[in-house]
């Protein structure tokens, strides 16, 4: 158990993570370690509540994926309660969670992403968030991000009855159906959307190719991890994120497994490690290696690059067509780069436009049965989504009351953490050489683990924030020489 | 030209899901008018500042400072305090540095539990060796790496500090967050500002601005909601669904209801003072009956009362650690 130790004042402020990195008697990076620094203990205290009360309260694990986790959980208690939703339940709950990872990617693209690559590594960090952006691309366009955002908001809490902390989902479907004027008004917004999308698309495309050093730099090995992949298809292998098998495949891209989610625990397993409160999943039936590239290692990546290389496409014409752009301009499948990574969430982006639009002039989308009400309770279901950040899984396990006796999540920042820990190990020793450290070198090492745009709150089902973080540095003698903090844009 | 005075604004937080950053976000435009009337000087989840800048503010030079999330580490409650002491006004904002919120359900168990569910008897993971996250963590002969104290249990905002103002909310309803805008400019104009103390929202339950028809009736007994079919119409504690709205403060647009889901009292008690769990208990007591009720034999009671399976985990859902019965637990300890 750990030690009880008083921790004294400011010096101990750590931020919400932090990098340790280890230099030797060269200068040169020995070790580094990525640590999330707070645990909230969801697991534990939603023992003994009603099982039918956790998609409002994991919705709480994150405000920023608030509807990942609140879907992820009503299809979980499906499974709890032995029950399938009607048809227009299903897409209803796909249509809101697609305005949900849609809010997700855009806040990424625009807020957290964008400024390393509109403005360059070593922007003044002044510059380096959403304003510097717009006063980049123009008020115009910056103007358009704000509104596809909203709308993205606005259609999750019609739907859901609030832009955070979403309520309508329940065991079987939703609590409510849309109207026609809601459905019309949500209409008009996918229109806009998806003109947005496009523009996204464009304008991601314009600045790689615009820019040699950037392109460079994210497609290098230094930025590249050799690992499998998880994400969810669906029966034509195609990305899907409300629902589907899970599939994996290897560092070559070829299919390891096919499972269901309600299977799980036969293919992942969770390693602990004691300097960090966020666990380290792994392919069970590969086994843990520690933290390791390759194919003899049962470490997995999740989340829009996972889901474009373990799929044979996207299910919508023009992300369809972007995707195996994606591949083709980039050299083949699987792609294993930060590049590919920040890639991939655009060809999402472009797909959930896609997908809003489509569900949202289904004839049965305002269908007024949303909900199959339960005849019972088998007391054990298995919820998965692929939530913006990767495949999310809520296993509840309840008695004949309905009161929870087991919980437990495998969120897709807890399936990043070995990998964002390798990833800042590679780009901090491509960066730091002899001593030489600086702010815009700490913003390459940042640029590697961004890409994953981890959720901190997530991953340890507990920690605040994202991306705030520190990195302390050492010489050989274990001293400080180095220590620089940054804090980022929320999504 | 004069430039035009602007306030120092500071947002800090704890425990937090940071729904309450997005809540801020999600002021859209009006997010422009906020930054036109206020610098943001401290912002952890949205901008590049170090901890080292906030300490080199003079005592009260922040005019207003947001704190969201529940006091859950030493880390935050050190920030809290320095927050205080740089800030003329502090606002409690959410439901979680409010009264606890949901991070706050962490004092029905303990740190040791929550680290043996995590990290021991948990389904997905294996740790044959019983490792356990460390706080401070000896690496080799000249150098440790630690994490931050962790409590056992949650505290809200104001068991550590003065709190001058409360937001709640889970997230603060949009109304309520807009209501920051003509606060701040009442700020810089040195107008009239609201009594200490005051909790914005409504001062009437949710119970009255509740779109629902009640019958003021009684009812015989709690249902599950999973296997209920809900009427559209009907006030949802008249169809037997818990619903802590005659206990909750208003002002939250009736957010859950519009979806036809029963209120779990983010918005926290009526009156500061009030123990919105206790308050719920006698509200229950009032409406819950059956014909001749003098004669039921306990176990007939106790049927009665069986739909309702978690009393604390649904009546103190928001307000555990501003809960009475904390005290209690306390004077007992």
């Amino acid at each position: 158990m750990s030690k009880k130790i008083t921790i004294g004042p400011i010096t101990r402020l750590e931020g919400e993570a932090k990098i340790e990195i280890f230099l030797n008697e060269k200068g040169n990076v020995e070790n580094t370690y990525f640590q999330v620094v707070e645990l909230r203990g969801f697991e534990k205290f939603c023992e003994g509540r009603p099982v039918e009360e956790l998609p409002q309260i994991t919705s709480r694990i994150c405000g920023v994926c608030s509807g990942a986790h609140h879907i992820a959980s009503c299809k979980a208690l499906d499974g709890v309660y032995g029950v399938n939703p009607p048809s227009t339940g299903k897409k209803l709950r796909e249509l809101f969670y697609c305005a949900h990872s849609l809010h997700s990617h855009l806040a990424h693209v625009f807020a957290l992403a964008a400024p390393d690559l509109m403005l360059g590594f070593n922007a003044p960090k002044k510059k380096r968030n959403i304003f510097g952006v717009i006063e980049k691309v123009g008020l115009e366009l910056g103007k358009k991000v704000l509104t596809a955002r909203e709308y993205a908001q606005k259609i999750q809490s019609i739907i859901g009855g609030s832009e955070v902390h979403a309520m309508a989902g329940i065991a079987g479907g939703l609590s409510k159906p849309i109207n026609e004027d809601s459905r019309k008004e949500i209409e008009k917004m996918s229109e806009e959307l998806l003109e947005f999308a496009k523009i996204s698309l464009d304008l991601f495309k314009k600045i790689i190719s615009d820019n040699g050093e950037l392109k460079e730099v994210l497609d290098s090995k230094d930025y590249s991890l050799q690992t499998y992949y998880m994400g969810m298809v669906d029966d034509q292998e195609k990305v899907n994120l409300y629902d589907g098998d899970i599939k994996v495949v290897d560092p070559e891209g070829k299919e390891f497994v096919k499972f269901k989610a309600k299977d799980y625990l036969s293919h992942l397993e969770e390693h602990v490690e004691p300097w960090t409160y966020v666990k380290f999943p792994y392919l069970k039936n590969i086994g843990w290696k520690g933290l390791v590239e390759g194919i003899d290692s049962g470490i997995y990546r999740v989340g829009p690059l996972a889901r474009l290389n373990v799929s044979k496409g996207m299910a919508t014409p023009l992300a369809d067509k972007a995707y195996q752009e994606m591949y083709d301009l980039l050299g083949g499948k699987p792609l294993h780069s930060a590049l590919a990574l920040n890639w991939a969430r655009v060809v999402e982006i472009v797909y959930i436009a896609e997908r809003i639009n489509e569900l949202v002039k289904d004839k049965e989308i305002t269908d007024k049965k949303v909900r199959t009400i339960p005849e019972g309770i088998t007391g054990e279901g298995v919820g998965s989504v692929e939530a913006p950040r990767g495949t999310l899984f809520h296993h509840y396990i309840a008695d004949q009351q309905g009161i929870a006796k087991k919980v437990n999540f495998v969120a897709p920042t807890t399936s990043n953490n070995g990998p964002i820990c390798m990833s800042i190990r590679k780009a901090a020793q491509r960066v730091i050489k002899n001593f030489k450290v600086d702010d815009g070198l700490l913003n390459m090492i940042e640029v590697a683990f961004r890409a994953y745009d981890p959720c901190l709150a997530c991953a340890s089902h507990c920690l605040p924030g994202h991306m705030a973080m520190k990195a302390n540095i050492y010489n050989s003698d274990k001293k400080l020489i180095n220590e620089i903090i940054r804090k980022e844009k929320v999504r | 030209m004069k430039t035009k005075k602007k306030l120092k604004l500071a947002i800090g937080l704890g425990s937090t899901c940071s729904g309450c950053d997005i809540a801020i976000l999600d002021l859209g435009v009006k997010l422009l008018d906020l930054i036109g009337l206020a610098d943001i000087v401290f912002w952890p989840t949205a901008f590049d500042f170090k901890y080292s800048d906030l300490e080199k503010l003079k005592d009260k030079e922040i005019d207003i400072t947001l704190y969201h999330g529940t006091i859950r580490t030493a880390e935050h409650e050190e920030v809290a305090h320095i927050l205080r002491k740089k800030s003329k006004i502090l606002i409690a904002f959410g439901s979680c540095s409010c009264f606890g919120g949901i991070p706050g359900l962490c004092n029905l168990t303990d740190k040791k539990k929550i680290f043996d569910a995590v990290y021991s008897k948990n389904l997905s993971t294996v740790n044959k060796k019983g490792i356990f996250p460390e706080e401070k963590l000896l690496i080799d002969k000249n150098k440790s790496i630690t994490l931050p104290h962790l409590f056992d249990t949650g505290k809200t905002l104001k068991q550590l500090i003065e709190v001058d103002y409360f937001i709640p909310g889970c997230p603060p309803p949009m109304q309520l967050i807009e209501g920051l805008i003509p606060l701040m400019k009442d700020v810089l104009e040195d107008a009239q500002l609201p009594v200490r103390k005051t909790v914005f929202g409504s001062t009437k339950t949710l119970c009255d601005e509740c779109p629902l028809k009640k019958e003021n009736k009684m009812i015989s007994k709690i249902v599950s909601l999973a296997f209920t079919a809900i009427d559209p119409d009907r006030c949802l504690l008249e169809q037997g669904i818990l619903c802590m709205g005659p206990v909750t403060r208003g002002g939250c647009e009736a957010r859950c209801i519009n979806v036809l889901m029963p209120c779990r009292g983010c918005m926290g008690p009526v009156l500061e003072i009030e123990d919105q769990g206790v308050t719920m208990i006698s509200a229950i007591a009032s409406i819950l009956g059956v014909k001749g009720e003098e004669n039921l034999t306990d176990q007939q009671i106790e049927d009665l009362l069986s739909g309702i399976k978690d009393i604390i985990g649904t009546f103190y859902r928001f307000t555990l650690p501003d809960a009475l019965l904390n005290k209690k637990i306390e004077e007992r300890r």
